[in-house]
């Protein structure tokens, strides 16, 4: 069947499964990724039908991971990796940072780094410390790397084929909270541009782009304000590096205002740099400064004050008054 | 009796006491998957049974045997006291974990042992750096056991004050703690003070860079810091040949230092090897690896499915080495203790229990602007910023609607 309802987990893991199928030098490796099928399920039942030796399950050790794929991928393989947490990325940080994304460069484009790095991200599901982060700014910030985010189970699907068929390391961020939502999948697709922003709700009055989790939250917010009169454009931008400034930019000179959302602090986010990139690109279309609504300034908070910290519909909603009164 | 199990009761250290080549250096791993042994040699005081180890039989546990000389009785009921009440609490937060009043809990069942001996080796003024699953070792050093919910239920990231009890804050990310107990015992060498430094981890964590650097840090700066190493034979889903081709203790040696592995099931033993280790890092002999080889009875925390990745019968092996029955029943054996005391000490624990649930039921959430508490200690004016426009918002809604 070309078209199933599927949850965001389930597509995850017929793309993986797919990409091991269609080419013999995609690997999986990571912690828990074999018989337990991830700590997630993510890579459920593919040790069992591929072997260890293209699902691998790791020694406990992040650098070593990331290291070893680099070197995996100087051989001619294509190794996905799977990072438990995000807030377990940063020992590999040093070899991401220093060694994956700077290779082909370094190489002078002679050698291609065709890693992806799988991470669930963010908050919402109520855990302890350094399992609900958003650290892709610091990414994002790192020339060489690629970032992007799917928000729902078709991109899900497309986004980590392409991800894996890509010759640049991508750091492929999953909304964990998000694992469990059911949407539709087309699997004899043509799938949008891996970097392309795709409107997801069309309005009039004001823009809200958003990616990953929060996208979810601006579809609600955009459903709440029409109750209001207010129409509301919602942008799922997929991609944080690079960022479609063009796609933000068409619907910036059509509603005139802009709302950039995303659970990342705001300080320095992604957030930071659309509303500088868009004010220098819509100056004179824009009705109201761009506003940023995010986290805050501060460590992930305990469990029981996430839902105070994360950005939800009154936030968002806020920020849309606030950008109408200008 | 065959060979093999003759020697399942040497322990076999290696290190720089010995010299290269010595029946205790490591052995090439074979080109198998699986290199460990079936039945490890190991330092055992106490046999499964309860039975007290012939010291005159074993020459090698000699060594140790003599830390635990002056263990009287009462000693011994104490750590089988520790012992219960650690397991009393731990199976009330598992509950309290499947009532909803905790989001998460990290079991140490089966760990009792390898906790209550290597906590009570330590004097006041040592320094322990856990990872997230030492609640017994808390318990021997005096952290009230309630303190150590409130990060389980999302109140808090940490719950106690470290200095207090010289008991760190619970370390989530793999390995970081044991850089930390070096750099701590270097400081304590500095200073010229005879305390020690503990540093706790588990068999998946020697994998990680973060304890390769703290033994290399350790061993050059010869810090007074013993790594203890609870292999409990699982990191989540992998057991310990996914993490190394040699047993662990002997990974000590590489790097200049002494490694033994402890039955980590016996509490007498956990203890004088403990102290051993401690007794070397205050006499300025620099850190040592022990490892505690024991098992993890459930499940890694209370969102882990073991079943996907053990096997039942392991499971059943490993209770037959119970650390807490062993005790029991070399405490009834000896007349160390009677059927009274053992029923006193259900009462004791069920008392604990109780007080763990209703702490934990009445435990406030924390205040909302607590997000922007403590970010710094200095103060710093974006956060003053975010938490007065947070405060304003919060205040939009009061009175509203
Ligand atoms: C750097 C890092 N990577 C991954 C994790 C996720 N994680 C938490 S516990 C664990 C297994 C740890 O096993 P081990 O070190 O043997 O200790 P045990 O829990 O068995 O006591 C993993 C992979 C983590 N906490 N930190």
């Amino acid at each position: 069947m070309a078209v199933q309802k599927l949850t965001i987990a389930k597509a995850l893991n017929d793309s993986l499964r797919k990409a091991l199928e269609e080419d013999p030098k995609v690997l999986i490796m990571g912690e828990d990724v074999g018989k337990l099928g991830g700590v997630f399920r993510i890579t459920d039942g593919l040790q069992k039908d591929f072997g260890e030796e293209r699902v691998i399950d790791t020694p406990l050790a992040e650098s070593g991971i990331v290291g070893t794929a680099i070197g995996l991928a100087l051989r001619g393989y294509r190794p996905v990796v799977e990072i438990q947490f995000d807030g377990f990325v940063f020992p590999a940080y040093d070899q991401i940072v220093t060694q994956l994304a700077k290779m082909h460069a370094r190489s002078l484009g002679t050698i291609k780094m065709p890693v992806v790095i799988r991470i669930p991200y963010a908050g919402g599901i109520g855990a302890v410390e350094h399992h609900s982060e958003s650290p892709e700014t610091l990414f994002a910030h790192v020339p060489g790397l690629k970032v992007v985010s799917p928000s729902n189970a078709s991109d899900a699907y497309w986004m980590l084929q392409q991800a894996i068929l890509s010759d640049d390391p991508v750091i492929f961020f999953e909304p964990k909270r998000r694992y469990w939502d059911k949407g539709e999948v087309d699997f004899e697709a043509i799938p949008d541009a891996l970097h392309g922003s795709r409107v997801a709700r069309t309005g009039t009055d004001i823009t809200l782009a958003a990616y990953g989790p929060m996208v979810k939250v601006c579809l609600e917010a955009a459903a709440a304000a029409a109750e209001e009169g207010k129409s509301v454009e919602v942008i799922d931008l997929r991609s944080m590096s690079p960022v479609d400034f063009d796609g933000i930019q068409a619907s910036v000179e059509k509603t005139r205002r802009l709302v950039v959302v995303h659970e990342a602090p705001v300080f320095l986010g992604v957030g930071s740099e659309i509303a500088a990139r868009i004010t220098e690109r819509c100056f004179y279309h824009l009705e109201a400064p761009v506003l940023r609504v995010g986290g805050y300034h501060a460590p992930y908070p305990p469990a029981r004050l996430e839902d105070e910290y994360l950005p939800g519909l009154d936030r968002v909603l806020d920020a849309v008054d606030r950008s109408l009164a200008y | 009796m065959t060979v093999e199990s003759t020697a399942a009761r040497k322990p076999r250290r290696s290190g720089t006491k010995r010299p290269a080549g010595a029946a205790s250096a490591a052995k090439p791993a074979a080109a198998t998957a699986k290199t460990h042994d079936a039945e490890p040699q190991l330092v055992q005081l106490l046999t499964p049974e309860g039975v007290r180890v012939d010291v005159a039989d074993n020459p090698d546990v000699a060594e140790f045997a003599p830390f635990v000389a002056d263990i009287t009785t009462d000693d011994l009921r104490g750590l089988y006291r520790d012992m219960v009440m650690t397991r009393r609490f731990d199976g009330e937060a598992t509950a309290l974990q499947r009532q909803g009043e905790l989001g998460l809990w990290a079991s140490l069942l089966g760990q009792e042992a390898a906790q209550i001996g290597s906590g009570r080796a330590l004097r006041d003024d040592d320094y322990v750096f856990p990872t997230y699953r030492e609640h017994g070792v808390a318990w021997c050093r005096g952290v009230d056991p309630t303190n150590l919910l409130g990060m389980f239920r999302g109140v808090n990231h940490g719950g106690w004050d470290p200095t207090t009890n010289n008991f760190h804050l619970y370390t989530i990310v793999i390995g970081s703690q044991t850089l930390h107990a070096t750099g701590y015992a270097m400081g304590v060498a500095k200073d010229g003070a005879d305390s020690a430094v503990i540093a706790y981890f588990g068999d998946g964590a020697s994998s990680q860079g973060d304890v390769a650097e703290a033994f290399t840090f350790s061993a050059v700066y010869n810090s007074p810091v013993v790594f203890f190493c609870q292999n409990n034979q699982w990191a989540i889903s992998e057991p310990t040949e996914r993490q190394m081709r040699v047993p662990l203790y002997q990974r000590a040696q590489g790097f200049g230092f002494p490694g033994v592995r402890v039955d980590g099931n016996d509490v007498l033993a956990c203890l004088a090897v403990t102290r051993w280790a401690l007794e070397r890092a205050r006499r300025g002999e620099g850190p040592t690896l022990v490892e505690a080889f024991t098992y993890r009875m459930g499940a890694h925390t209370t969102s882990d499915d073991p079943t996907k990745y053990r096997r039942d019968e392991e499971t059943a092996a490993w209770e037959a080495k119970d650390p807490i029955l062993r005790l029991k029943a070399h405490l009834l054996a000896t007349g160390g203790a009677d059927e009274a005391y053992f029923e006193q000490l259900e009462v004791e624990s069920e008392a604990l229990g109780k007080r763990v649930r209703e702490v934990v039921r009445s435990m406030p959430d924390p205040d909302t602007m607590a997000i922007f508490e403590n970010v710094y200690a200095d103060g710093h004016a974006l956060v003053d910023e975010e938490r007065a426009q947070f405060a304003a918002y919060l205040a939009s809604f009061e009175g509203g609607e």
